[in-house]
């Protein structure tokens, strides 16, 4: 895959956000000698896919054999890339204005908020969202589904939430898609997410679907989170106040990353 | 906690579109950064031995004085923060991918000891229902004896965190992430 467009952080825009993110922990008593790190939560068990899961027959090869090491949370774990000082262009949280005419397909507003555990929201969570289009084909080199491609319609977004957590995107129904996992596989429509939190290990990447569709029992990567409330969590719910009259139907979608114990640390 | 974490899924083969094709970071520090100087080549392999094309690599990292980008590290007056501390790349077909960066400085652990230099790797692919996290150390640096995070690994699995120099390539260092087999490498709950 070729990188085209490489992102450079340059010294102005870089010390630019230390000193935002230095002003931010004078305010909020982090520049003490405390060393105590607040562990963020475990993950609940059932709550999340397993690296293996034959089903999915791609696990198979990729997925460790050797049980995984478990990591007191230090300064490494609990930091990360924080955006907010990114510039987010116009449309690039509307995908049916990224061309000079219009996609094809049933338009929608896909909205939610990004919350921790403790139910506080994550202000300039960076969200990164890419998807196929309305007949199931995705723009990528990869991508053999014999289906038009549509010149309107990258399927790429990105936006940051702001201080409630919230984002909106404005975008089209995705099309369900065969792939080659089993015979006659299908993949649901769904949207895939990229979520930056606060921290290195809230970094979370993952596929919101859409309420109601008919191949989730037969979806080996839905299926292989264990729980059904789990799986729940992923897929959107229709909402009305979402919904623009004559214009989109509005679908909910609210993100939950892993938080942490209240400690001298938290803001 | 109140509420339970959204679960992942894979990133998929078509991430390229959302994040790296635009958006790819290859450069977590450049000449304006103070340090030693590093092009780390990284490859991802699978279990059966194929070089994984379609993987995404992320990595997290210190500044030459051991001090994060963020307001959870207790960031100096005079720290070198010209940089982000981020980097990512997706894999070429020949399962490989470069970032241009420095060694980092050592970072406090848990309690008070000190961290050998190290960076924090995320890994993503199709066939990956959530991401892999391991370490990045740096072969024959003396802090490594003493870093509490090494200490937790089996003594015959320590030498897999550790990239190598390239001895034809002065500041060229290579790290390989085995998903399976002899040389696994060793993956973090994190």
């Amino acid at each position: 895959m070729t990188n085209n467009r490489m992102l450079r952080y340059d010294a102005t825009v870089c010390r630019d956000l230390f000193e935002k993110v230095r002003a931010k922990a004078e305010v909020m008593g982090h520049l003490t000698n405390e060393r105590s790190i607040a562990q963020y939560h475990r993950m609940p068990s059932g709550s999340q896919p397993p690296s293996l899961y034959e089903p999915y027959q791609s696990t198979v090869p990729r997925a460790p054999t050797k049980a995984l090491i478990v990591l007191p949370h230090t300064l490494s774990e609990i930091t990360g890339p924080l955006y907010g000082h990114e510039k987010i262009g116009e449309t690039d949280n509307d995908l049916t204005r990224q061309h000079a005419g219009e996609p094809l397909g049933e338009r929608i507003i896909v909205a939610g908020r990004v919350l921790d555990d403790n139910g506080r929201p994550v202000p300039n969570a960076l969200i990164e969202i890419w998807q196929a289009n309305a007949t199931g084909r995705y723009r990528h080199k990869d991508d053999q589904h014999p289906a038009p491609l549509d010149p309107n319609f990258t399927g790429s977004g990105r936006v940051l939430t702001d201080e409630t957590g919230s984002y909106r995107f404005v975008t089209i129904k995705p099309g369900a898609y065969p792939w080659f996992n089993h015979y006659n596989a299908w993949r649901p429509a769904h949207i895939h997410f990229s979520i930056f939190g606060r921290a290195f290990i809230t970094r979370l990447v993952t596929q919101m679907y859409f309420p109601g569709d008919p191949l989730f029992p037969f979806d080996p990567v839905l299926q292989s989170i264990p729980e059904e409330k789990a799986r729940q969590r992923l897929i959107s719910k229709f909402n009305l106040e979402t919904t623009q009259p004559q214009w989109a139907l509005g679908f909910r979608f609210d993100i939950v990353l892993r938080g942490r114990d209240a400690t001298p640390f938290e803001g | 906690m109140d509420l339970v974490p959204t679960p992942s899924q894979t990133a998929g083969p078509y991430f390229h579109l959302g994040m790296t094709e635009t958006r790819s970071v290859p450069c977590i520090a450049g000449p304006q950064t103070k340090g030693e100087r590093v092009r780390l080549t990284c490859r991802v392999i699978d279990g059966n031995g194929v070089l994984v094309n379609d993987a995404m690599i992320e990595i997290w990292q210190a500044n030459a004085e051991g001090k994060y980008n963020h307001p959870d590290d207790v960031p100096e007056k005079t720290g070198d923060f010209s940089w982000f501390g981020f980097g990512r790349m997706a894999t070429a077909e020949d399962g490989s991918c470069e970032f241009e960066t420095i060694k980092p400085g050592r970072v406090l652990g848990s309690g008070n000891e000190l961290q050998a230099p190290h960076l924090n790797v995320a890994i993503f692919a199709r066939g990956m229902l959530k991401q892999l996290y391991t370490r990045i150390y740096f072969a024959g640096d003396p802090a490594n004896s003493e870093d509490p995070v090494i200490s937790l690994v089996p003594p015959p699995r320590r030498e897999i965190l550790m990239a190598q120099p390239d001895t034809a390539r002065p500041g060229h260092w290579r790290f390989d992430v085995h998903l399976q087999g002899e040389q696994e490498t060793v993956f973090f709950d994190v």
